[in-house]
Parts: C-alpha cells; structure tokens; sequence
C-alpha cells in the first residue's frame, strides 16, 4: 500500500487534494475543542456525559438532513434535549443520573439508527460515515461550520475559565459564593454539545469520546494545573487528528477509528512512563 | 454587621423532616461552634441557610434583606469528602478561586487579588507551598489552603463545615488563631465541629442540634446536662469533664 517515497513526500502528498486538506483543517480544530472541552467531563467526572451526548445527535441529525435542514443544527439540537431529558429524568424520579443517561442515550441512538435506516431507502446516505468519520465527506460549508463552532467554543472557555474552574472544582463553595451554577453547567452542556456536532464528520459519533477524553486523560498524567492540561491536550489532540488522517489516507481506514488508535496509543506511553505518576517509571523508583 | 437571623427554618431530607423549625439568632464578632451528634443536620442547617439546599419552610435575613441577596459576602468551606483531592489545580489555584465573584464577569484577576491570594497564604503558613499540586499536600495542609481561600475572599459571614476532620495539631492551632482573629475582627464565623474533646474550649458561643434546636448561647450554659442529654440522649456520662 505504501509507495516507496520519502517521509518529505509521505506528509505532502495526500495534501494535493482538496478533500484532504478540508479534512486536515476540521481535524485541526476538532483536536482542539475536544481537548479543551473534554478537559472538563474528565475532572467532574463525567465521561459517560460525553458519551451520551455523543450518542444522542443522531436523531437530530437524521431528521433535519431528511427535511433538508442543517445537519449540525439538527445535531446540536438532538444533543441539548438528550442533556434536558437526562437531568428531568434524574429530577423527578430517583433513578441515578448514570442510569438516566443510559436510558436517554441508547433510546435516542436507537431512534437516530432507526431514522437513518428509513431515510437511506429514499436518499443515499451512509450511516458508517456518521458513525464512526470519513475523511471524503467534508465539504467546504463543514470547514466553515466547525470554524464558527471552534471559535464560539473557545472564546466561551477562555471568557469565563476562572468560573468554569471555580465551579468544577468546588461546585458548592461555588454556589455559595454566589456564582450561578446552573448557567454554568448548562452552558457546559452546550459547549459539549457544539464539540460533538463539530466532531461527526472527521471522527464520528461513537468514537468521539476517545477525542474528549483521552488527551486530557494524558496530559493530566505529565502536568499539574488545569489550562495546562487543555493546552498539551490541545497538542496530543491535534497531533492524533492529523496522524489519524494520514493513516485513514494511507490505508483506506475510517478517519475515527484511525484517530482513535493514535491518541489511545499516545495515552499507553503517558500511562507507563509519566515521570510523575507513571507504572514503569514509579516501579524504576522503587530501591 | 447586623446579626443573622433564622426564622422558622424547616428542611426534608428525601421524604424525612431532617431540621425541625429552627429560630435562631447569630450575632458578629463571635467564634460560633455548631454540635450535635451523627444525623443531627449539622451540614444540612449551614446548606440550607446559604440556600445549596431547598427549605421546606423559613426565612434567613441579613439586617433588612434577604441573605441569599449577599452571597458575595459568605464564604463556605465544603467537607473534605466533598472535593476531589486529585483535581488538577495548585494551591494557588485554589485561593484564587476566592477572588473569582469579587472579580466578576469577564475580567482578569487584579494584582490586588493577588496580593489578598499571597496575604491569605502567608496568613496559614503556606506561602512556601502555593505551587504543590493540591493531591501533594496533607489533610492539615489542604484544610489551611481552603481557609487561604476563604480569607482572599474578604467575606463577612464564614461557614466552616467540618474543618478539623484529619488535620494535623500545627493546623489545629492555625486554625484556631485564624478563626478567633476573624471574630475579634468582627466576623461571623460559624464552625460545624463534632469533636467534643478540648477543642471546645475554643468557642464562644455554641449551637446544639438534633434535628430541632436543642440549645444555642454561651459555651457554659448550653453544655448543661440537660441539653447533652436532650441532643445524645444516653451518652451523656462522658460529658462531665468537658464544661
């Protein structure tokens, strides 16, 4: 599969292509918001919270492509209602808020799969695309979309990074103080929300988790502060997109699962050898 | 400072009644010590009043308003169980926290803050240690940068809940120092505190609980063994030193 070429060639090439270069530049940018996004499930502890978002935007977007609709739009708007739906479930009955977004998520996948499969008999669309990314379905409006997108996202975070961080650290003393809490945690939603719509296209919607959580989760093993595990999140992030589309390029694989396996691998040598919390690098200290 | 006042202060705990109809008036300048046993609605009476939790019934004013019309001038110290001790943040980080609703919206922090942040610190002992990751610190030390926090935040009425769980003497008797400075300097300062050995000695002033208000007032008087009994019913015989 690989022509013999030099390493020069081997990272210029595929940059010849228009639809490489559109796939690169949402990649870029997708690596940064999921970073800095899912710094912020990974300290409140709420993993599942990206999952289940994730999951639930695929009704939303089956709809609005079947009316003509912007896909994104549709997308967001899916994944805001799972996030009301799983915080009312919680509220009004005692059922736990991890089994509620289980219940949420899995039903709004299973209608998202259901729709899509109805759809395609009309219209040709793949579901594999939104599954799981594909690095020819980017079009010039996408690029636009996740630009607008990336640059809401972070100037939100960078705005209000000291409440964000006040209130995911110490969410009553927080409240206490005065902040509103609630605003914030749904403003957090909305920024998980817009991060995952942004996603679909490069990495898709069942393995962009991995892109929220894993560079944090490795930048969180090598230093101590929160931005700066946003900002080598940001680095990890960016440099598993852009190697997750050269494999996808080189060896015809789905751009997500690609991406997925360079950040996964990147988190294995943080996870062995962090100077600070690593396996093999505490087991070198021992005597 | 015009006192707090607690009118008829009601909360359910899922379905049980957890603070039955709570008066009670906290004046200034005053370490106040609030006891009871496991249960009693310790945490739940300080939660209640900051409006973190829902009341039943009741009313918590603040000379002619509404305390919740003030949050910016309380500050609250959660339980340790509460925060997760491995949250990437520095003990800086953490102080800082306590400039953020004096700061407001959409500004950076003034250098004023930071010097309030490095006073606060120097205050506690723990100038030298700003920069340790606060999972790196012991229990004592993560006690006296919560407290660092709550100073940086120049607030009137402090809610301390459980500060002394699994600190060490030297913050005991930081702590302590602080609480009293706070309270001479005309603070409200509320202390949850369930250890009835000497550390007593330290209030003012003490609230029982057990649910209802059992006694509130001067140390002396409400350590009677009326109102021990009342608030730990049969445990009372190991009380006698303490008063």
């Amino acid at each position: 599969m690989l022509p013999e070429m030099g390493p020069i060639h081997w990272l210029l090439d595929p940059l010849q292509y228009d639809f490489m270069l559109r796939s690169l530049a949402v990649a870029v940018m997708v690596g940064i918001i999921c970073a800095v996004v899912g710094s912020y499930l990974m300290v409140q502890r709420l993993a599942l919270l990206g999952d289940a978002i994730s999951h639930s935007v695929l009704p939303g977007l089956a709809l609005a492509f079947w009316l003509g609709g912007n896909i994104f739009l549709g997308a967001f708007i899916a994944g805001v209602l799972s996030t009301v739906l799983i915080a009312w479930i919680h509220r009004q009955s005692s059922i736990k808020e991890d089994a509620a977004m289980g219940i949420v998520f899995s039903a709004f996948f299973a209608l998202g799969i259901t729709l899509i499969t109805v759809i395609q008999k009309e219209n040709k669309i793949d579901l594999n695309h939104f599954l799981f990314g594909n690095i020819l379905g980017v079009t010039v409006a996408d690029v636009r979309d996740t630009a607008i997108i990336a640059a809401l996202v972070l100037g939100v975070v960078v705005l209000i990074y000291k409440e964000l961080l006040f209130y995911s650290f110490d969410p009553m003393g927080a409240r206490a103080s005065g902040l509103p809490v609630g605003l914030l945690n749904s403003g957090l939603m909305v920024l998980i929300a817009l991060t995952v719509v942004a996603s679909m296209k490069v990495v898709g919607v069942i393995l962009v988790l991995s892109l929220l959580i894993t560079p944090g989760a490795t930048a969180y093993l090598l230093v101590p502060r929160l931005h700066q595990v946003m900002i080598l999140g940001c680095g990890i992030g960016v440099f598993a997109s852009l190697s997750g589309l050269y494999l996808s390029y080189y060896f015809n694989l789905p751009s997500g699962a690609a991406i997925v396996l360079v950040v996964s691998a990147l988190f294995s040598l943080a996870f062995l050898f962090s100077p600070s919390q690593g396996v093999i690098s505490r087991y070198r200290r021992r005597p | 400072m015009p006192p707090l006042v607690l009118h008829h202060l009601s909360v359910n705990y899922q379905d049980l009644r957890a603070l039955r109809n709570i008066n009670l008036t906290i004046h200034p300048g005053q370490l106040v010590g609030i006891f009871g046993p496991n249960g009693a609605g310790k945490s739940t009476l300080i939660k209640a009043m900051l409006g973190l939790i829902p009341r039943v019934t009741g009313r918590v004013t603040w000379g002619e308003a509404d305390l919740s019309a003030h949050l910016e001038r309380i500050a609250y110290l959660p339980q340790r169980s509460q925060i997760d001790w491995h949250f990437p943040a520095t003990a800086w980080d953490v102080v800082m926290m306590g400039r953020v609703k004096p700061t407001g919206w959409l500004r950076p922090f003034a250098a004023s803050s930071r010097r309030l942040a490095q006073a606060a610190l120097e205050r506690v002992g723990m100038a030298e240690l700003a920069h340790r990751p606060i999972g790196a610190l012991s229990g004592g030390q993560q006690q006296r940068v919560f407290l660092a926090r709550a100073l940086a935040q120049e607030a009137e009425i402090f809610c301390f809940d459980e500060p002394l769980v699994g600190v060490d003497q030297a913050t005991t008797g930081i702590i302590f120092k602080v609480f009293r400075d706070l309270a001479a300097a005309g603070k409200m300062v509320l202390v949850i505190n369930h250890d009835l050995g000497e550390s007593i000695t330290n209030f003012d002033q003490l609230i029982l609980l057990n649910q209802e208000l059992i006694a509130a007032g001067p140390r002396q008087w409400v350590l009677s063994p009326e109102h021990m009994r009342r608030a730990y019913g049969g445990e009372v015989g190991f009380w006698g030193h303490v008063a």
